[in-house]
């Protein structure tokens, strides 16, 4: 596109003009303020959000995250029920996810003939291109109401049990819960969580594999003695990628999480996750309690922030050993 | 699923001679491990069959001519078309969208490839457009709502395609500066040693070998900025009727109607909401292997 806009240029002048160099320079000026926007843009997000959100902030201190109770109509903002809402789902998203997700990609890159390769790259592909707010769809309208005899069953046979009890014990009533938000997002993640395992895999030399079957080793044993040691920063990584997916992840889970601000340990029940509130109350909400919204925004601009820069420098500190190894 | 059959007969030649010699323990884990692996796929692609099933078939019998022009219906309750408004709003948005991020995109890819390479700026910009890659959707919203939806007093299609862009233009660097690498150094060399400027060099020698690759990385992006929720619901607000103007009053997307369909107990707005999502889906999995497509051949000419 851009190449063919060219304004035409004395070719017989083959002597450096003081036109080319300028054009030269400004070339080279354009392209360092479009590298430099980045930055620019991401600088600006954290000074505008948090200068708004500042209202709420000041009022509530620490309490911001550590109260438990969201009454917008008394100007009363604790995010603690949203904070652990985030966090539970995001945990049941990742121990879904990542056995799954290196499942796949081992599968990918150690036993699926070459000519599979492909198809199985292809469902991987398509499982990141559906978006995001097409999974809450599914997920309220299916899924939810799929699982609710389910989740009566299951809450009738272990309610009385110790552990089980406490997590899978009561609730149900609608089918959007932490269990039904988290076990979506898990879906969602899987893409990037395989994906990046499968580069990571990728890095794995060819030595070692055949040195460990030369030893006589079945697939399974070289798999577990040569490639996932070598490989275990990096998926490391992988997961720290997904995770910031699953803090982040908005639509879907405002959809299927039911949106109610409690703290419990039955997965069964309702709940609300930080991302999921600023979007339900973005409409309704005014003065103090937007400046709150903004607020749960910062929260988590920092949180995914500090979650995917350090799951990128793990991943690239992973690969540069592989390397020299 | 005659795929996921494949690979053990595959895995067995290598190993039936060595079966005899084996403790069945090892045996058993061996299998047992293949068996996890093939599941573990399975689990992944159940569901994508469901879903992209389940939306064809509810979407599939609502979608005709008239659903994709005529105007939203301003009840919930009402039954029928259509979703005119958020085809136009998404398509205008999104192309807004991607005329910011992409050439800024690629030009910023430039400097990382051509002009900055391992030099401290590069390096730091390289990471943080890999750490915005990953900042939710909704801060996106957030910070367009706070930096231009607040001073303009007005919630636009542009405001929208603003918020698009930002999550755009990372993706489109990184997935640039990749396709900019892969263009051998003798081309520039060549190019330079005919007298040609490094602008002159890098718009007429290096972005059209490159520009494949950077037509499928852009193609991505736009897929995953089409389907786009959270910043649209904060920053467009709302609109029954269609709207030409990014720059005047409220727009719509599919993919906000969705979600705002999605949640209704009544049957039209469900029904609406799936024919959207199959309008959307059949829009994003289009440019999904529209790029597959460039990509494939691209790395076999290579």
């Amino acid at each position: 596109m851009t190449a063919t806009a060219l304004p035409p240029e004395a070719p017989s002048d083959l002597t450096s003009s003081d036109k080319g160099a300028v054009a030269d320079r400004a070339f080279s000026g354009a392209a360092l303020g479009a590298g430099v926007a980045i930055l620019a843009i991401l600088g600006l997000i954290a000074w505008a959000t948090i200068s708004k959100a500042w209202p709420a902030f000041a009022e509530q201190g620490f309490g911001f995250l550590t109260v438990d109770r969201w009454a917008p109509s008394q100007d009363v903002f604790g995010a603690l029920s949203m904070v652990y809402g985030t966090f539970v789902v995001s945990a049941i998203a990742l121990l879904a996810s990542v056995p799954v997700s290196i499942g796949i990609a081992l599968f990918t890159t150690e036993v699926a003939p070459r000519r599979m390769r492909s198809a199985i790259t292809l469902v991987v592909d398509l499982l990141a291109a559906v978006p995001s707010v097409v999974y809450g769809l599914w997920g309220v309208l299916f899924v939810a109401p799929s699982v609710t005899p389910l989740f009566h069953s299951i809450s009738n046979v272990v309610g009385d049990w110790p552990l089980l009890g406490s997590l899978f014990g009561g609730g149900g009533g609608s089918g959007r819960s932490f269990l039904t938000a988290g076990l979506i997002l898990a879906l969602m993640i899987t893409p990037i969580i395989t994906s990046v395992t499968r580069e990571v895999l990728a890095t794995v030399p060819r030595g070692e594999k055949d040195a460990a079957l030369a030893l006589g080793a079945t697939r399974w044993e070289m798999i577990r003695g040569a490639v996932l040691p070598h490989s275990f920063g990096g998926m490391v990584g992988a997961t720290m990628l997904g995770l910031g997916r699953a803090m982040g992840e908005t639509i879907a889970v405002a959809l299927t999480i039911g949106s109610s601000f409690q703290i419990t340990t039955e997965l069964f029940e309702s709940g609300a996750a930080m991302p999921s509130t600023i979007a339900l109350e973005w409409g309704e909400s005014s003065g103090q309690h937007r400046a709150a919204l903004i607020g749960l925004g910062v929260v988590l601009f920092a949180a995914t922030i500090a979650v995917n820069s350090g799951a990128r420098a793990i991943v690239a500190r992973a690969e540069r050993r592989m390397r020299g190894a | 699923m005659t795929v996921v059959d494949m690979p053990t007969d595959a895995g067995h030649d290598v190993e039936v001679s060595l079966e005899a010699n084996l403790s069945p323990a090892r045996r058993i884990a061996d299998h047992a491990a293949t068996a996890a692996m093939v599941l573990s796929f399975a689990v992944a692609a159940v569901p994508l069959v469901m879903i992209i099933g389940y939306v064809f078939l509810k979407g599939g019998q609502v979608v005709d001519m008239a659903f994709l022009t005529e105007a939203i219906p301003n009840s919930y309750r009402r039954v029928g078309p259509g979703m005119g408004p958020a085809v136009v709003g998404t398509v205008i948005i999104t192309a807004a969208a991607s005329a910011m991020a992409i050439p800024l995109g690629v030009l910023g890819a430039i400097y990382l490839n051509e002009y900055g390479k391992q030099n401290r700026l590069a390096r730091t910009i390289r990471f943080m457009a890999d750490v915005m890659t990953g900042v939710p959707s909704v801060v996106m919203g957030v910070f367009v709502y706070v930096v231009w939806v607040l001073r303009f007093r007005e919630q636009t299609g542009f405001a929208g395609s603003l918020a698009l862009a930002c999550l755009m233009l990372p993706i489109v660097i990184r997935t640039t500066e990749e396709m900019l690498r892969l263009v051998p150094d003798e081309l520039r060399l060549a190019s330079l040693a005919l007298g040609a400027r490094r602008w002159r060099t890098t718009l007429t020698v290096v972005l059209p070998a490159a520009l494949p690759g950077i037509t499928s990385g852009a193609m991505l992006a736009v897929a995953r900025a089409a389907g786009e929720t959270a910043p649209i619901l904060l920053v467009t607000g709302l609109t029954f009727d269609t709207n030409w103007s990014l720059f005047e009053g409220n727009n719509t997307t599919l993919a906000a109607q969705i979600f705002r369909n999605a949640s209704q107990p009544y049957e039209g707005a469900q029904l609406r909401a799936y024919g959207a999502a199959f309008t959307l889906i059949l829009l994003v999995f289009a440019c999904t292997i529209v790029a597959r497509i460039i990509s494939a051949r691209f790395s076999t000419t290579r």
